[in-house]
């Protein structure tokens, strides 16, 4: 066995679980899909001394509609967005990162909870719920919050939960007409975090992109919303933005740093290549009609 | 620390089991060192290679990032009782003839995710089954002699429910 020590309590309520959490706050960890906690404990990179399991609280289960939004509880499964109709047809872009997560084994039990409260740097979906202007149910004992995917990331696997809080619930607004997503990314391999992806959400008319969301992901400590950039394709027509331009915006706008991976100078390169395929995608998404 | 052993009970290859654990053991180590399953395979217990892979409740996962008390109440399926069961013959067969196994550490993996592969899609083309496998290292075949066995196996099992539908 290789983790340290640890106690398992396995709640049967929401309530239950967050009275969990306020006693042990900084000695407890929440168990979702366990897919990077428990390689952590494996590793030692983690410990802690009381582990909440919430794989029992439905509540936390379900992907509901409503007027103008999605709603996943915290615990959806990857796979279970990946095949839900609901998410197909109005947040399509998070069918479009899934199948860059993980292998489909990791798929089966990982979380959408998990995956935005690891806050791992090149991660798939904290990028696309940026893009799309998700909002994150925190709650705590007594009380709850919503806080906006943009403002949750902090830092480099640092978000804005607090050790006595759970997330428990993504709310994604719904695709509205003419808004088109697009989502590339450069990994090593099919199942591997990225080196430098990008997720994209934006009007798309035969002449220009508006209300653009471009977000990065494996560039920069956290999903970076690449502002320069953005104007500059908003400031042209489609088909016709420079690429100058646009190579020097994504300098501005990104900060990638040399690891064991790959120089910054290469998952440079790979932004200003994604970029083109989000741009080919939306001219051609709009041929289509 | 103290920590508090847990009695779990679970249904391994269709056999009940009782045991008491202590929460921190995984799913893997349970079924190798409790039960004694040594067909599940564990290299990396970091989720990557996917020598550990096994079946619970009707999907595979990583027996290595899954606590044997998460388990509880579950119906987990290993290496032993898929080839008991001969629910996958062929693929075993295909693996065997292809010589898509040499030292067969990660071969137990293979098979698991091929055969929920080919549930998902009976007619995957080669990049499918290559992303499908994509998460389970071999370090000795170089995955095509795998990737054609388990082409094979779609293309057979393909060509035996055309026969039936004539
Ligand atoms: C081999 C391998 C490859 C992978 N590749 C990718 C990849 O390409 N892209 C990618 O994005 N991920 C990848 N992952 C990680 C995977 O997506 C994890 O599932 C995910 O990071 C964590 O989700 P989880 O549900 O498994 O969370 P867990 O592992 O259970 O938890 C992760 C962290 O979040 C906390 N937490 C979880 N849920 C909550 C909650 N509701 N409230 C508060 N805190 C919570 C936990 O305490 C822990 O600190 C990979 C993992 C492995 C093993
Ligand atoms: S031992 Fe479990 S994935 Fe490698
Ligand atoms: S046969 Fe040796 S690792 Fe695959």
């Amino acid at each position: 066995m290789k983790p340290a020590p640890f106690d398992y309590v396995k709640p049967a309520s929401l309530e239950e679980a967050l009275e969990l959490r306020r006693r042990h706050g900084a000695e407890s960890a929440i168990l979702a899909g366990g897919q990077s906690l428990v390689p952590d404990f494996n590793q030692r990179l983690r410990s802690t001394e009381t582990v909440i399991d919430i794989n029992g609280l439905s509540a936390l289960s379900s992907i509901e509609e409503s007027q103008d939004m999605i709603s996943l509880g915290a615990i959806s499964r990857y796979r279970e967005i990946e095949t839900s109709a609901l998410v197909a047809e109005h947040a399509p872009l998070l069918k479009m990162a899934i199948p860059e997560i993980g292998s489909p084994a990791i798929r089966n039990r990982g979380t959408i909870g998990g995956s935005v409260s690891m806050a791992d740097p090149g991660a798939e979906l904290p990028a696309c719920l940026c893009a799309l202007g998700a909002n994150f149910e925190l709650a705590r004992a007594g009380s709850k919050r919503m806080i906006a995917a943009q403002n949750f990331f902090t830092g480099r696997y640092e978000t804005a939960l607090d050790n006595d809080e759970i997330l428990t619930r993504i709310d994604v607004p719904k695709n509205r007409v003419g808004f088109r997503s697009a989502f590339h990314e450069i990994a090593r391999r099919k199942t591997g975090y990225a080196m430098c992806g990008v997720a994209a959400h934006g009007k798309v008319t035969h002449q220009s992109v508006q209300n653009l969301k471009m977000v990065f992901f494996g560039t920069d400590d956290t999903p970076m919303l690449a502002v320069n950039t953005i104007s500059v394709i908003e400031g042209c027509a489609i088909n016709d933005v420079p690429p100058a331009e646009l190579d020097a915006a994504l300098s501005e706008d990104l900060h990638p740093s040399d690891d064991t991976h790959g120089s910054a100078k290469l998952r440079m390169h790979y932004a200003k290549v994604l970029t083109r395929r989000v741009l080919a995608q939306f001219v051609s998404a709009h041929g289509e009609e | 620390m103290t920590t508090e052993k847990r009695l779990i009970s679970l249904s391994v290859n269709g056999e009940l089991q009782a045991k008491i654990v202590e929460p921190r053991m995984s799913l893997a180590d349970f079924l190798r060192i409790e039960l004694e399953l040594t067909g599940t395979h564990v290299g990396c217990e970091s989720g990557v290679c996917g020598a550990c892979t096994v079946n619970i409740n009707g999907q595979t996962a990583r027996a290595c990032t899954i606590l044997a008390v998460q388990v509880e109440g579950d119906e987990v399926t290993t290496i032993e009782g898929a080839s008991e069961s001969g629910e996958f013959r062929d693929l075993q067969d295909a693996f065997h003839a292809r010589n898509a196994l040499q030292c067969g550490f990660c071969t137990p993996g293979m098979l698991m995710m091929s055969a929920e592969l080919l549930t998902q899609n009976s007619k995957p083309c080669r990049q499918e089954i290559r992303e499908y496998l994509s998460g389970n290292y071999c370090r000795c075949t170089g995955y095509e002699a795998i990737v054609d066995a388990v082409e094979t196996v779609a293309q057979t099992r393909n060509a035996r429910v055309g026969e039936q539908d004539d």
